[in-house]
């Protein structure tokens, strides 16, 4: 595949992967700091080039609900927002959940809670891994750490959401969304035919034809007894995920004494506290988590033996740690480091957490 | 004389449209849902569209329409339907996608979606039960309750200081630009199930002629949710409702029709 170099922010990345997936089409509404997004495809006018429909919808409610619209009928579309307008969205993720429909949806996170500030964060983690909406359920979530993972996890984005029929989220944050990186973007893949979308999702809403009953698309099951065997199938669609999907980046963790967990724009601030520690002795490896939903239990349960303790390093007051923990079960010191409601922590104050927290533990 | 004596398509004075499924109907008898349905099913047979038409359920009484109708459907939550339909419309231009909602759900909860859809004059046709009430949930006050009715939630009569006054939501929807038909009907007898068939046709013609937002409302009962007999609901909805939501064409061809 012939390669291109650009440079762009992680916002026009999303949209760039978009139109270059084959995306049928974007849902979305303006929120910072994630406006780019849309702004970039409504300047580069897809629907002239691929045929992809870009729409700017009244509100995340309702852009999240055309994304379902779209999604029960077989085509690959998405919406991108941030923090608020992703709370907004939680009534139709629960739903694609709840009708097992693949789709992708962008969270370029700011500081909370509530209006909160448009500076990077990472505290919507609860909210991407716990579910968020309502019931039993669970986002494939994704954690790009640069503007060429922006790009890549939107193509590797459809392949898992149409693959297991559940909505991933790519969890940004405001440091990766606004920075400009180069990047390497690929040929256009081209949108499905409507041959491909019957091959793809047969089980799509799309039309009836004549040799066929009709499809329903819908989370609604009023007979309980049916609706635990669904929720049952759901859980094993999770467990299978668990089971082939875990992905992340272990970094010079072989022999380290210390162990840096962390993931998108606090990955890449832990790289530079891991360079800073070896200047003055200590051995630290970073687990760099790339899927936060499937979350790597074996990989951190494994890495407990070995090591003198884990710091998790996040953006937020300490989400990510409770998973550290539990994976850890308490073979080795799991504590949490990290700045919030908008301030990026530095290298030198995230090694200073690991010395205070870990190292010079009583 | 047995049965297969009887039934010979030459004796056939009327049958049920294959775009209805053999699914019994979970309405109250006497509910105007049942006959709207058959309405709508008839007219995708006769338009030969059944292989492009798209439902989009709401929730409420008719959130299991799609259990009735013979076409790929979808559930949407509550009050979205027209967001999803957008999306489905402008993703398959050639299709017929169709929203059917109650006042509740497009009044009430998706009032926004409602607006900006028909506001966008998305190429779809939405179909609107306006029975004055919320009948799934037990019989509460909807958005287009009138003064004076009682009801789970207005026990002592809808009060317009304590609720605010009836919404007539398709007059509102007639004043925006992407409107192009929008009429109110009702199918409690006869002609009017004949006058309300043929607004449900020009709704899907305007949309086969991608002309905008068409807009169908139904003036229907609930006899359950008013605690009338069928036939009493029928003369109260004349009275009363038909006073506040009066019948007949308010916007044809994207006028509106001068009263």
């Amino acid at each position: 595949m012939a390669k291109e170099l650009k440079l762009m922010k992680g916002n026009e990345a999303i949209a760039e992967a978009a139109i270059r997936s084959g995306c049928d089409g974007y849902f979305g509404y303006p929120i910072t700091p994630q406006s780019e997004v849309m702004e970039h495809l409504m300047a580069e006018k897809p629907w002239e080039k691929t045929g992809m429909v870009v729409l700017q919808a009244e509100s995340e409610t309702s852009s999240i609900n055309m994304v379902y619209g779209g999604a029960g009928v077989g085509k690959k579309v998405m919406t991108s927002s941030s923090s608020p307008g992703i709370s907004l969205m939680q009534e139709g993720l629960t739903y694609l959940a709840g009708a097992e429909l693949p789709a992708i949806v962008v969270n370029v996170v700011r500081g909370g809670p509530g209006l909160g500030t448009i500076q990077p964060s990472q505290a919507d983690y609860f909210q991407a891994t716990k579910g968020g909406g309502h019931g039993d359920y669970q986002l494939f979530v994704l954690a790009p750490a640069t503007v060429q993972e922006m790009y890549d996890f939107v193509f590797l984005g459809w392949e898992i959401a149409f693959k297991y029929r559940n909505p991933v989220m790519i969890l940004s944050d405001g440091a990766i969304g606004q920075v400009m990186e180069k990047l390497y973007v690929g040929d256009y893949v081209p949108r499905w035919t409507e041959e491909e979308l019957r091959k793809n999702a047969p089980w799509a809403s799309f039309g009836k034809p004549a040799d066929r009953k009709h499809h329903i698309i819908t989370s609604l099951e009023l007979d309980s007894a049916k609706q635990e065997q669904h929720n049952h199938k759901l859980q094993a669609k999770y467990r299978e995920m668990e089971e082939k999907e875990v992905r992340f980046e272990a970094i010079n963790c072989d022999d380290a004494d210390y162990i840096f967990v962390a993931y998108g724009s606090s990955a890449r601030i832990a790289e530079k506290a891991m360079q800073l520690g070896k200047e003055k002795g200590y051995k630290i490896g970073i687990l760099r988590l790339i899927t936060l939903f499937p979350f790597p239990k074996k990989k951190i349960a494994e890495l407990s033996t070995k090591v003198k303790g884990m710091l998790a390093v996040e953006m937020s007051a300490g989400q990510m740690v409770e998973d550290v923990r539990l994976a850890a079960e308490f073979r080795c010191p799991v504590e949490h480091f990290g700045r919030y409601g908008g301030i990026i922590h530095t290298p030198q104050e995230v090694l200073e957490g690991l010395e205070e927290k870990i190292i010079k533990r009583k | 004389m047995f049965n297969q004596d009887i039934v010979k398509p030459e004796n056939l004075v009327y049958k049920r449209t294959d775009v209805l499924t053999d699914n019994v109907m979970h309405y109250c008898p006497g509910c105007g849902h049942g006959t709207t349905h058959r309405i709508i099913a008839e007219v995708i047979e006769e338009m030969g569209i059944q292989d492009k038409a798209i439902c989009v359920a709401p929730v409420g009484c008719s959130v299991l329409a799609y259990n009735y109708f013979e076409v790929d459907s979808l559930g949407a939550a509550h009050g979205r339907a027209p967001a999803l339909a957008t999306a489905i419309q402008r993703l398959n231009p050639d299709h017929h996608v169709f929203t059917y909602q109650g006042d509740g759900d497009l009044a009430a909860i998706g009032t926004a979606e409602t607006i900006h859809a028909c506001n966008r004059g998305e190429n779809i046709v939405i179909i609107f039960i306006n029975n004055g009430i919320y009948g799934m949930t037990g019989g509460q006050m909807a958005p287009t309750t009138l003064i004076g009715m009682k009801t789970a939630t207005t026990p002592y009569g809808r009060n317009v200081e304590l609720n605010g006054y009836p919404l007539q939501i398709t007059e509102l929807l007639a004043q925006l630009p992407g409107t192009y038909f929008v009429t109110r009907q009702s199918v409690h007898t006869a002609a009017a199930v004949r006058k309300t068939k043929k607004a449900v046709r020009q709704a899907f013609e305007n949309q086969k002629n991608k002309k905008g937002t068409s807009f169908v409302e139904v003036v229907s009962n609930c006899n359950s949710g008013w605690k009338m007999p069928a036939p009493k609901a029928n003369e109260w909805m004349v009275e009363n409702m038909f006073a506040k939501y009066p019948i007949g064409d308010i916007k044809v061809d994207g006028e509106l029709v001068q009263k």
